[in-house]
């Protein structure tokens, strides 16, 4: 697949910082692919996602966004236009007192017609589903239906790559599975490219692929199988295995014969459900077998 | 006690008066406020008090909210009709007292003249949306953009100052509630002790305020904004002829309060 986000070799430390936040990073990012990134506090998953939309400029190396090089000024807007950036607190990016103007800023401000913009704005709502609550006051909103608003905010300028940095850190189990689930809607109905940076192990299951972070190097790239299953690895990181994978893995450990990995909870199910049957299948062939004695 | 803060609040709807233009409303009120001082005798004031209720019920806004609104201006409405009540010479209602009935008429009609202001200039933010203020107001002013004043990043940050108020408010519930669970007292004690007691409340306010404020920038930015330069609108600003009409009703009812003010009424 043709890459949409290259960076080479890109290094780069906040002014004041001795240390650098992003040491070497070489990643190339597939047109229509959902990318998880995952790392604990302070491994630079949010100076990388800052770096995709030309928020930051490597110290060395570049950046490149659907060939553009975001260092170059005088594209910024070219670049801002193609990667959408949603935001960890939904409070804090959202501009407007009623749903819809905020949806309708971004493409306000690329100077589009009036009246294409109020068709992206119902169409973006519409996808994200708030097109019920387009009059209503943000503040007013759930977590997860702010952050909805916020997503249809960035689908409003017509992006081909979404950026969410932690967008289901402050949201409660409902608001987290609204966002995630918008998220793959974009990129498997829309063919968007998702960059989906997280805390959560469960949200990057379905991801194309996983990539680990930490201190500012990549550690771990993946499909998410491959790295769920890989326990020391995942230690190393200080990283939790999803509960399917640990799941399976205790009761490998306990004895139990399972075919293979499974990340998904209906999947983990079925894996149990075989193993169970194989085993009551062989227990019942045995007693049959054994003679009455 | 924060949660009735009502500067600023929008109530949406979809009457005329929410669907008049936001300048159209910015001029109505501009010609309001000074039809309101031209009030002198009863038959002025039961005039503007008139226009005002009509207006009231037609944008539908309950009378509770808009009470909502004058409440926190209670004390100040008190102090000028007491003022009044006390220093206005006259005939006193008993011989021997200071009250007169001059300075009850007069006390009378300073509430009632507070009161309408205040409810006229909520009328305009009840019922017109932040941004279409802002942008009604940035259009009104457009003109100083030749003399270099920046009209839209004032008009930016009037709209950004009003989108964060209720945060804001909430913000500041959240944290007074977490002082009191660890024993802070915001209501007794002098003044001063008071006044103390509020510090830590302050404090952490400001710091949220300002990350909020670096993080609204950066998200502002990843959403291309760039300054008022090239921006468009979705909402055009088109005056109707629901405008013109209610424009000249509205210079009818100035010229009508100047009449009224000029035969003594």
């Amino acid at each position: 697949m043709e890459p949409i986000i290259v960076f080479e070799n890109v290094h780069f430390s906040y002014p004041g910082d001795e240390k650098e936040s992003l040491h070497g990073i070489d990643l190339s990012i597939a047109r229509g692919s959902f990318v998880a990134v995952l790392g604990q506090n302070g491994s630079g998953k949010s100076t990388l996602a800052k770096h995709m939309n030309a928020i930051l400029v490597p110290d060395e190396g570049r950046v490149l966004v659907d060939g553009i090089d975001t260092a170059d000024e005088s594209r910024i807007l070219d670049v801002r236009r193609r990667v959408g950036m949603v935001f960890q607190n939904p409070d804090n990016q959202i501009v407007a007192n009623v749903v819809e103007d905020d949806v309708a800023f971004a493409p306000e401000n690329l100077g589009v017609e009036p009246k294409e913009i109020r068709h992206r704005v119902d169409s973006s709502l519409r996808l994200v589903g708030m097109y019920e609550h387009r009059m209503h006051a943000p503040h007013l909103l759930s977590g997860g239906q702010k952050q909805r608003v916020a997503i249809a905010g960035v689908i409003a300028m017509t992006p081909e790559i979404i950026v969410l940095d932690e967008p289901t850190a402050m949201l409660d189990p409902q608001g987290r599975r609204e966002v995630v689930d918008t998220a793959f809607a974009l990129c498997r109905g829309r063919g968007m490219t998702v960059v989906l940076i997280t805390h959560h192990m469960e949200e990057c299951i379905d991801a194309d692929r996983v990539l680990i972070l930490s201190k500012g190097r990549l550690t771990a790239d993946g499909r998410p199988e491959e790295i769920f299953a890989d326990k020391a690895l995942l230690e190393r990181e200080g990283l939790e295995q999803p509960e399917t994978a640990r799941l399976l893995r205790e009761l490998r450990e306990a004895g139990m014969r399972l075919p293979g990995e499974a990340l998904k909870i209906g999947d983990c199910a079925d894996q149990i459900a075989q193993a169970l049957q194989a085993e009551e299948r062989s227990r019942s062939s045995w007693q049959k077998s054994s003679p009455k004695s | 006690m924060l949660r009735d803060v009502t500067l600023g609040q929008y109530f949406p709807g979809n009457t005329v008066v929410h669907r008049l233009d936001p300048r159209t409303k910015i001029l109505l009120v501009v010609i309001y406020i000074i039809a309101l001082f031209q009030a002198q005798g009863w038959i002025s004031y039961g005039l503007v008090t008139l226009v005002t209720l009509v207006c009231m019920a037609l944008s539908k806004i309950k009378p509770s909210s808009m009470f909502k609104g004058v409440k926190p201006m209670l004390f100040i409405i008190v102090l000028t009709a007491l003022l009044n009540i006390f220093y206005t010479e006259g005939t006193p209602i008993r011989p021997g007292w200071i009250i007169t009935w001059e300075g009850i008429a007069r006390a009378v009609q300073m509430m009632l003249r507070i009161i309408l202001l205040i409810s006229g200039t909520f009328l305009l933010t009840y019922t017109t949306s932040p941004i279409a203020l802002t942008d009604g107001l940035e259009m009104l002013l457009s003109p100083l953009k030749k003399l270099k004043v920046p009209v839209h990043e004032m008009t930016m940050m009037m709209s950004m100052a009003l989108r964060f108020i209720p945060t804001l408010i909430a913000e500041t519930d959240k944290i007074m509630s977490a002082q009191k669970a660890r024993g802070a007292d915001f209501e007794t004690g002098s003044l001063i002790q008071r006044a103390k007691a509020l510090l830590p409340i302050l404090v952490p306010l400001f710091v949220s305020a300002f990350k909020r404020a670096d993080e609204l920038a950066v998200a502002m930015e990843s959403r291309c904004y760039h300054g008022g330069e090239g921006r468009t609108r979705m909402k055009q600003l088109i005056m109707q002829r629901r405008d013109t009409i209610a424009l000249v009703l509205g210079l009818l009812f100035l010229t009508a309060m100047i009449v009224l003010k000029r035969v003594g009424l």
